[in-house]
């Protein structure tokens, strides 16, 4: 028995020996946590996207992503490697997302997520807002409920693991009104509990409401209450480790933005290239290296307006009067249009 | 002492040697994982630290509430009513699986042709599908294609199906309840009694004492007794009605749909299971018993009862324990369809604060609590049933 003992002694500070050894070696490679370097070597950029929101980002009949989200996550491919298809999608839950960033299992995510302190300060990093939502409730119009205090009651659908659970309670804690949420994990799950009758409103992001609306079976039963019951901020989200593939992301959500600002179109960009104005060459890396101080080519600007387009043009495609969304633009529009887009300046 | 065989070849030395190394091993792996996750920890700037649990939750939890609950309330309660939940589902779906395994188990092997193939259909349907799959289909096709609210089939202005959930009414406790309930376990540990010293006077004495009729007598007795004394019932019914608004029930027993759609998948899911550990059960009872039982003239339910059950339950004990770990840890399925059980609630947690090691750690000690303590006390009572051996 001393024996053994004595042996589960001399094992204990072998093993710790040893790891003390390999330990300060792994964590000085892992502290870097470069993120940039590691999607060079790869030659695609992962991307967690959503799945099933029409719009925003789904998967097309041909089985390949589309959407809003989808095209940002495009434009970095296009930016990085000149080819906006070296793009690698994860479908992520609303519950899965965040996780899959700060351990890096996707590169980014561009998944209609809300930028708030505390999802911040959990090791991510939000790049500027690409889309400005507000919290809305959708109700059946049968249900005469009008206003907020008519769903004194209710039960009310939501998706787990979102701002806009917390959103909710917050909102009914203010006003007073009692309410049953029904919590699933999945949006699917919360519309046919809605459909069906089971529930009595469903929330999430007022777009997401919107693209929604055109997928059910008769849109014009339903409608959406004019209350906007919050902010919502929907950015792209990288982790907090490596500051320059935060800055590359930041840049590219800037230059789509830039670029409608001056005009230039995926259609009309050849026109450009003999500009005279100093700030467009500078933005399209005509002059100075301004791609290259974030460590891209410095025609990377062309790249996404080439293979992806403006920021209006991105809205137009995806949501804007073409489509069976007919989203306003409203907030999304440009500082010079009195939205609340605006880029710093290329310099 | 001057043999050359070198140490590590040693008899004696070397199964030591192995183990240790093997320790060394599993404890390298272990340390690398800890060390990994502390690592990574650090670099996202996250500490392991606990005490978010005691900030404010701030979101809701839907109708299945066994406490108080809203949403100004902190972590932990939130975890705890999870916690419940799972209890709830777990401890029903336990008794009901066990109930109806049982049943089709006996089913299985009657002589009767119609009951022994339905019990084969459905056993072989619902052990060769999936759990989640089973459970989608209960909720989406079974509770909510119920009737709106508004138009609900109702038994009487009593019982109520709609998809917003099946009203029952309920017993509602009154004031003189503890009186009778206490009269109630003192007339069932009496009962106990009685028939344990009848059946003794009918062993000793050779004669039949009736020992049913005294521990019915027994029994009828703790129900008068309280009556005369308290001149009323033990409580008042409670009859559920639709809300003024429509939305919802007031009184009675609400069965929601999710924990409908929970509890009916995980039981009949779990009871096919059951039914073949049964049916394994009373084959493996040696065939001479059974013969002797029936050379003996007894009834097939007396010779179900003394002979062949006691001896099954033996067979059956071990299986049957992992099929009830394994009917408490599948209701981590239910999130699925909206119930708010320990995982559903703990996954609301750990994405609305970002602490996942924690979270997990949290879920992890509470189902291995509850399936300890289950498989503790299958345990005992295997010991208890186990062949005595002289």
């Amino acid at each position: 028995m001393k024996k053994l003992s004595l042996l589960f002694l001399l094992t204990l500070f072998l093993t710790t020996a040893i790891i003390g050894c390999s330990n300060e070696e792994a964590s000085s490679e892992e502290a870097d946590g470069n993120v940039f370097e590691l999607v060079k070597s790869r030659g695609n950029i992962v991307a967690g996207v959503n799945s099933d929101l029409p719009g925003f980002g789904y998967v097309t009949s041909d089985g390949s992503y589309a959407g809003f989200d989808v095209d940002f996550a495009k434009a970095i491919a296009a930016a990085v490697f000149g080819d906006a298809e070296a793009v690698e999608y994860r479908p992520l839950s609303a519950q899965e997302r965040l996780t899959a960033v700060q351990t890096g299992e996707v590169d980014v995510l561009i998944r209609n997520t809300t930028n708030t302190l505390s999802r911040d300060a959990m090791g991510l990093n939000f790049a500027p807002t690409i889309f400005y939502d507000g919290q809305g409730i959708m109700v059946t119009k049968a249900s005469g409920i009008k206003t907020l205090q008519d769903l004194e009651g209710a039960r009310i659908a939501v998706d787990t693991g979102t701002t806009t659970e917390l959103n909710l309670a917050d909102t009914f804690r203010l006003l007073g009104i009692e309410y049953e949420p029904v919590v699933f994990d999945g949006q699917d799950q919360v519309i046919s509990s809605y459909e069906q009758g089971s529930a009595d409103a469903w929330t999430t992001d007022r777009s997401g409401l919107v693209a929604r609306l055109e997928t059910l079976a008769n849109p014009d039963d339903h409608f959406i209450l004019p209350n906007v019951i919050s902010k919502e901020p929907l950015a792209p989200v990288v982790n907090s480790s490596d500051s320059k593939w935060y800055d590359i992301v930041k840049w590219v959500v800037y230059a789509t933005i830039q670029a409608e600002e001056f005009g230039i179109t995926s259609e009309n960009i050849d026109s450009f290239m003999d500009s005279e104005n100093p700030e467009i060459r500078r933005f399209l890396g005509l002059e100075g290296e301004l791609g290259s101080e974030i460590g891209l080519d410095n025609d990377f600007v062309i790249n996404i307006i080439k293979e992806v387009g403006n920021y209006g043009e991105i809205y137009d495609r995806h949501l804007g009067p073409s489509t069976i969304f007919n989203l306003e633009r409203g907030v999304n529009s440009l500082w010079t249009d009195g939205g609340l887009l605006y880029s710093p300046p290329f310099r | 002492m001057n043999t050359t065989t070198p140490f590590w070849r040693d008899k004696r030395i070397k199964p030591i040697l192995l183990q240790l190394l093997f320790v060394i091993i599993i404890g390298i792996a272990m340390f690398y994982f800890i060390n990994n996750a502390l690592t990574g920890l650090k670099r996202m700037g996250l500490s392991l630290s606990y005490s978010f649990l005691n900030s404010t939750a701030s979101f809701d939890i839907s109708g299945d509430k066994l406490i108080e609950y809203s949403a100004t309330d902190k972590y932990s309660r939130a975890i705890l009513v999870g916690f419940l939940n799972t209890l709830r589902v777990a401890i029903l779906g336990i008794i009901f699986a066990t109930i109806i395994g049982v049943i089709l188990g006996i089913a299985r092997l009657s002589n009767n042709w119609l009951a022994r193939n339905t019990s084969k259909v459905f056993v072989e349907i619902f052990r060769n599908t999936p759990l989640l799959v089973q459970m989608i289909i209960w909720y989406s096709a079974v509770f909510l294609t119920l009737p709106l609210i508004g138009d609900n089939y109702n038994f009487a202005n009593a019982i109520f199906l709609s998809n917003r959930g099946i009203a029952i009414p309920w017993f509602k406790p009154i004031d003189i309840t503890w009186i009778w309930l206490s009269f109630i376990v003192l007339g069932i540990i009496g009962a106990v009694f009685t028939w344990k010293w009848k059946i003794k006077q009918q062993v000793e004495t050779g004669k039949r004492k009736y020992p049913s009729i005294w521990v019915f007598g027994t029994l009828l007795l703790s129900i008068i007794f309280p009556f005369v004394v308290t001149q009323s019932g033990p409580f008042t019914l409670s009859i559920p009605e639709i809300n003024p608004n429509g939305r919802s029930f007031v009184g009675g027993f609400v069965i929601s749909p999710s924990f409908g759609a929970v509890l009916l998948a995980l039981v009949m899911y779990t009871s096919a299971f059951i039914a073949e550990i049964v049916r394994s059960g009373i084959m493996g009872v040696n065939k001479g018993q059974v013969e002797a039982a029936q050379s003996l003239g007894l009834k097939s339910s007396t010779m179900l009862r003394l002979v062949i059950f006691p001896q099954a339950y033996r067979i059956m004990i071990p299986p049957m324990t992992s099929q009830y770990l394994n009917l408490t840890k599948n209701s981590s399925l239910a999130v699925a369809v909206g119930y708010p059980e320990l995982v559903s609630v703990g996954n609301t947690i750990l994405n609305q604060s970002g602490r996942a090691i924690q979270m997990i750690t949290i879920m992890i000690i509470c189902y291995l609590t509850f399936s300890l303590i289950t498989s503790l006390l299958m345990n005992i009572f295997n010991k208890y049933t186990q062949l005595v051996e002289r």
